[in-house]
């Protein structure tokens, strides 16, 4: 009993790791644009089948790929703030948002599906199929390595916010475009490095969710809900709040999933933010208001 | 715009033409176009144009996007099944009668939702509604009374004559259209429809003048199901087999949305227009394709180019430029119009604001 409740803690934690770091990007794509980003979904889908191509065809392995995919996702993501977000006006910003990315995901969808097909895959590697043992419990590597890797791209993305003149920029767009804009920030570039860098993450995420699950392009859907779910429980904009919120539903639905049934984890999962908002509709985390609409 | 947003426009003979000749062609389109394949694709036609003008009538006036009425429709789909199976009602025309009870179910499941979901911002909304459609979806998987992943076989009247099978769904369809444009061309020149249109503009401003923004919004959306509803039970009488995810699916909401937004958000005919172009192409598409992806990738381009190029939608845009052509306004007027041309919801605000502050908002 206490061991399941242990070993629940421990792959809500390290598997709410992964989703910190796509979560973190999504709610700071948010945070500075005011865009929710519906596509980040299959945008992590899209990652995993970077990292199976690369491995696969090229045999080169999941964690050095990210090499390749991380800046590959990044330049995406600048690509889709220039050419769509950008040109979205003012009014309604945040629903035509909403829109224009679901857009962008179905598009992606589809592609993703009429190349790889709709069967399952999963990426493989000596660390996916092989488990250490800490204290009496097996840990699969890669959710031991996949932890590693969130902790130190989310630490690269703090410091890249708190201790570089870029950040300081980034920081000020998302406190007050208008402000920012009038003592000299480059707000549009801001904008497109932040989208790129809200992006790249899901290349990581999406390695690491791909060698832990078994995908296809509609995984996106339930994928989106999940992180759409996590950021507005850890008050929209706000990245400790999507950090957060990310380990304590993910180890809810590990304990709900150990000592209850599979099945209806993942409902809980919808269930909590239903209650959530319905006390506090700014979230668990949230300030008054971040970024109040 | 302004125009718009504010009092209905009169009603035209060239739109009483319009009107007359569309109802014409519906009645007498199965009488001529007997081949089973067509009808089946108008059938979905007339039920996609009904549906969107539901979404339209509360996403397009309150402003609030709903990502989850996908979730209504399987609650009336299932409502349907369950009372036909439970029962063991005679597969016959009679149970068109169950479409009312699904709508009617569809509604108590949207005042539950509602009372939770609209409590929240725009944005928020539109996530917690995908939430909530996913709820939906997994009760379909794990509830014992939708039998799960396996489904609910709906009786079928084979006794029917072959050649004129899809003849009473089709007719069902019209009947569910005709109903819901009346109910939204009724409610578009109340004051009802007008407070929505308030809160669209300006929700606190609303809130100031006296509209009751809560029980208006609540209203508004809880309406909008019963239309959504009812299509789910002739989904699943048409079909004759419900899964969840083929009722609650995900895709139906993006269609009310593309539907709507490249007829005419906000506009009665826009939903309808989009809703018979785009759904027939797509019911085209997957009978002599048979390929889900290349629909998709279709749909988000349209999509895109719609929101970009044309993000009023056809019927506002098209509309305008007649009454150009046609010189019937005068010029200063139709420069506020483009000048007022912005992202459809919310463009042209106040107007409607001004005329709830003179009669609307008792």
């Amino acid at each position: 009993m206490v061991t399941d409740f242990i070993r629940a803690v421990i792959d809500g934690v390290l598997s709410g790791s992964v989703y910190a770091l796509m979560a973190a990007g999504l709610t700071l794509i948010f945070g500075v644009m005011e865009v929710i980003n519906v596509a980040q979904g299959i945008l992590v889908i899209l990652g995993a089948y970077l990292s199976y191509v690369l491995s696969v065809h090229l045999g080169i392995d999941l964690f050095a790929g990210l090499i390749i995919t991380i800046p590959v996702m990044f330049i995406l993501g600048v690509g889709i703030q220039w050419g769509l977000m950008s040109r979205l006006g003012e009014r309604e910003k945040v629903s035509m948002s909403i829109l224009v990315t679901y857009a962008v995901a179905i598009i992606l969808e589809g592609a993703l599906d009429l190349i790889f097909g709709p069967s399952y895959q999963q990426l493989t590697a000596w660390y996916v199929n092989q488990s250490m043992h800490v204290l009496g419990f097996y840990l699969p590597y890669i959710y031991v390595f996949g932890f590693l890797l969130a902790v130190v791209l989310l630490g690269a993305l703090y410091f890249i916010l708190y201790r570089t003149e870029f950040g300081r920029s980034l920081r000020a767009a998302q406190q007050n475009r208008t402000a920012a804009r009038l003592i000299g920030i480059d707000v549009n570039r801001v904008s497109a490095i932040t989208f790129g860098i809200g992006v790249a993450v899901t290349a990581a995420g999406g390695m690491v969710f791909g060698a832990t699950t078994s995908f296809n392009a509609n995984s996106s859907a339930d994928l989106i809900s999940r992180l759409l779910t996590i950021i507005i429980l850890g008050g929209m904009g706000s990245i400790g709040g999507a950090m957060g919120a990310s380990v304590l539903m993910l180890v809810v639905e590990a304990l709900v999933s150990t000592f209850w049934s599979p099945t209806w984890a993942t409902l809980v999962f919808y269930a909590v933010l239903v209650v959530v908002l319905a006390v506090r509709p700014a979230g668990l985390f949230g300030q008054k208001a971040v970024r109040a609409q | 715009m302004a125009i718009l947003s504010a009092k209905a426009k009169p009603f035209s003979k060239g739109k009483a033409a319009v009107v007359v000749s569309a109802i014409a062609v519906i009645a007498v389109f199965p009488l001529i176009f007997t081949n089973p394949a067509v009808t089946e694709i108008a059938i979905f036609a007339l039920m996609f144009m009904a549906t969107s003008e539901a979404w339209n009538g509360f996403a397009g006036w309150s402003g609030y996007f709903s990502l989850g009425h996908a979730a209504f429709f399987g609650v009336g789909a299932y409502t349907f099944a369950i009372i036909a199976n439970d029962y063991k009602l005679p597969a016959g025309s009679g149970l068109f009668l169950l479409m009312p009870v699904a709508g009617v179910v569809a509604m108590v499941a949207a005042v539950l939702v509602g009372l939770v979901a609209l409590r929240t911002k725009r944005h928020t909304f539109v996530v917690i509604t995908i939430g909530v459609f996913f709820i939906f979806q997994l009760l379909g998987y794990n509830l014992s009374i939708t039998a799960g992943a396996s489904g609910l076989q709906v009786p079928t009247p084979y006794n029917w004559n072959a050649a004129t099978f899809n003849n009473p769904f089709y007719y069902a369809a019209a009947i569910l259209l005709g109903f819901t444009v009346g109910l939204y061309w009724i409610i578009r020149r109340s004051a009802f429809g007008l407070q929505l249109l308030s809160i669209r503009d300006d929700e606190e401003r609303a809130k100031g003048l006296g509209v009751p923004v809560w029980r208006v919004k609540l209203s508004a959306f809880v309406i909008s199901a019963f239309p959504v509803g009812m299509a789910g039970a002739l989904f699943a009488f048409l079909i004759g087999q419900i899964y969840p995810n083929t009722v609650f699916n995900p895709l139906f909401d993006l269609s009310w949305a593309l539907m709507t937004l490249v007829g005419g958000i906000g506009t009665i005919a826009g939903p309808l227009l989009g809703g018979v172009v785009l759904e027939s192409i797509q019911q085209y598409l997957n009978l002599y394709l048979s390929n889900a992806d290349i629909y998709l990738i279709v749909y988000g381009v349209v999509f895109l180019a719609v929101m970009f190029w044309m993000p009023r939608g056809v019927v506002p845009t098209v509309g305008d430029a007649l009454r150009r052509r046609r010189g019937a306004r005068s010029a200063s007027l139709v420069s506020a119009e483009s000048g007022g041309a912005g992202t459809a919801p919310g463009a042209g605000s106040g107007a409607s604001l001004a005329v709830v502050a003179q009669e609307g908002g008792k």
